[in-house]
């Protein structure tokens, strides 16, 4: 039995097999600042998103602008989703964009929704936030949204 | 080679303490990037010196809870502290919800803890395929504790035993007594026992059975297997499992087991690339792929035995010709 082991290498470069299906999700922060305790919302949206394939860290209620951040760098999410019923989103969205831009992390899609007024929406918009979802949007649209805003692309 | 600059700029980063690049390197090694080999093994010289931790136990026992209390206990004594919470994947859909950093707020501020979410993505061991390494980079992160939280475990999933040093296991009253533990297996792997949620009825009950349990077959006689009561609930209990915790560490390390478990985990590690290489070597040999479909067509055929086709297989089995350089 002749087998040829020396022309063998380890090739270095090899990624696992079946590797395939897992290799690159799309992840989402899902946070709810401020004080209202109400993260049925943002639970619902997190599942829809779950079960779309993406993988989803959930900070649950109470979170400061700062603890989203942080979060978000160390998960190495693409997308941080917040929900902001509280009337503080034009406070919210822009400090956790200065926070993520001042820690190097300017590229991460901030979206989200809640009950926020149209102009608003298009304030926060210009400003360089994602696109904002009001009550009643179908999960299918976030998805959709986030699907085709984020690169699949290998980041380094 | 842009890419390869871009990487080793990473690492340095990594070096100094950047958590973005810390963070950016996981999710390479995460997404079993082909990048992945060529910095773990830079990373490696600076790996070896963190004490790694596994906290498991049923769903819902409180690990979450408990991992942020004992990460608060290490940071009192000044050991810096990476936390790996691996929550399992929807075999359906392959996403994951990743709920354990609920549990952690009062910890994932200070800027001493490194706190990272993975999801099981397929792997049925009760960690991730690459969670042994996201904690060799927390190591050459330069973290001192290293806590892997694993799934919510029913009775199969301990892969977490050759991945850690000490092995806390949380139990609660009602998660059933002594005996489902046994059949878990997690009498065997625990080297500390702790009966969470201590502040409902039937803790101290579970506790003594769980001892009772292990006094029928001590199995080492250098470490008595604690068994502690906590409630993260009311704040109580945990002072005492880190204690227990640096005690089992003391043990750990004097005894030599320490070393050999990475001397192990090596040999493990290198079986493993070895195979993997061996197999898309192999199978990525189209000569080798068209013998495997002839002999499985002759057992289905009946004219062959998996057995016998195995052994021909193996003395035909054909290696590429030298590799061009695969830089
Ligand atoms: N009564 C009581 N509840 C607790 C205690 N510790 C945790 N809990 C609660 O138990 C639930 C689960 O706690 P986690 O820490 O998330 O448990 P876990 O084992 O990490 O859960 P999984 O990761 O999902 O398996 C939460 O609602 C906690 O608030 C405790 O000591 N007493
Ligand atoms: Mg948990």
């Amino acid at each position: 039995m002749e087998r040829k082991i020396s022309k063998l290498v380890l090739r270095k470069d090899t990624p696992q097999k079946n590797c395939g299906v897992f290799n690159r999700k799309i992840k989402v922060l899902v946070a709810k600042p401020g004080l209202d305790g109400h993260d049925r919302g943002a639970k619902v949206v997190a599942r829809a998103l779950r079960d779309a394939g993406m993988e989803i860290i959930y900070t649950g209620l109470h979170q400061t602008p700062e603890m989203i951040a942080e979060a978000a760098i160390q998960e190495d999410v693409d997308v941080v989703a917040l929900s902001i019923l509280s009337g503080a989103h034009m406070t919210i969205f822009p400090k956790v964009q200065a926070l993520l831009k001042e820690k190097g992390a300017g590229h991460i899609l901030i979206s989200g929704g809640g009950i926020i007024p149209k102009e608003d929406m298009e304030e926060l918009e210009k400003k360089g936030i994602g696109k904002l979802f009001g009550p009643g949007t179908s999960t299918e649209e976030i998805i959709t949204y986030l699907k085709s805003n984020v690169n699949l692309q290998e980041r380094v | 080679m842009q890419k390869k600059e871009a990487i080793d700029n990473l690492i340095n980063r990594l070096f100094s303490g950047d958590r973005l690049a810390a963070a950016r390197i996981m999710t390479l090694i995460e997404n079993q990037s082909r990048h992945g080999a060529s910095i773990l093994s830079k990373l490696h010289p600076k790996t070896g010196r963190s004490y790694r931790l596994g906290i498991t136990g049923p769903p819902g026992a409180g690990k979450s809870s408990l991992v942020e209390k004992l990460a608060l206990e290490a940071r009192k004594s000044n050991f810096s502290v990476g936390i790996i919470a691996v929550d399992p994947s929807s075999p359906f859909s392959g996403g994951a919800f990743l709920g354990d950093r609920i549990r952690m707020q009062n910890v994932t501020q200070d800027s001493g803890v490194f706190m990272r979410s993975m999801a099981t993505r397929g792997s049925l061991g009760g960690l991730a395929r690459t969670t042994q390494e996201v904690a060799d980079v927390l190591d050459a992160f330069g973290k001192d504790l290293i806590f892997i939280e694993t799934v919510g475990v029913g009775q199969s999933e301990l892969d977490v035993v050759n991945a850690v040093d000490t092995t806390v296991v949380v139990l609660v009253p009602e998660s059933g007594g002594g005996i489902q533990a046994m059949k878990a297996g997690l009498m065997e792997i625990a080297n500390i026992f702790a009966v969470n949620k201590s502040d409902r009825p039937g803790s101290m009950e579970l506790a003594s059975e769980v001892e009772e349990v292990l006094n029928l077959n001590p199995e080492n006689k250098n470490w008595r297997v604690p068994v502690t009561r906590c409630s993260c609930l009311e704040g109580w209990g945990y002072e005492e499992i880190f204690k227990e915790i640096l005690a089992h560490r003391e043990q750990v390390i004097s005894s030599g087991i320490f070393k050999e478990k990475r001397l192990l985990q090596a040999e493990e590690k290198i079986k493993e690339l070895v195979k993997a290489s061996f197999e898309e070597e192999i199978w990525g040999n189209l000569e080798n792929r068209k013998t495997l479909k002839k002999m499985a067509g002759q057992i289905s055929e009946g004219k062959l035995d998996p057995f016998t086709a195995a052994g021909k297989f193996i003395s035909k089995i054909k290696f590429s010709a030298e590799k061009k350089g695969s830089e």
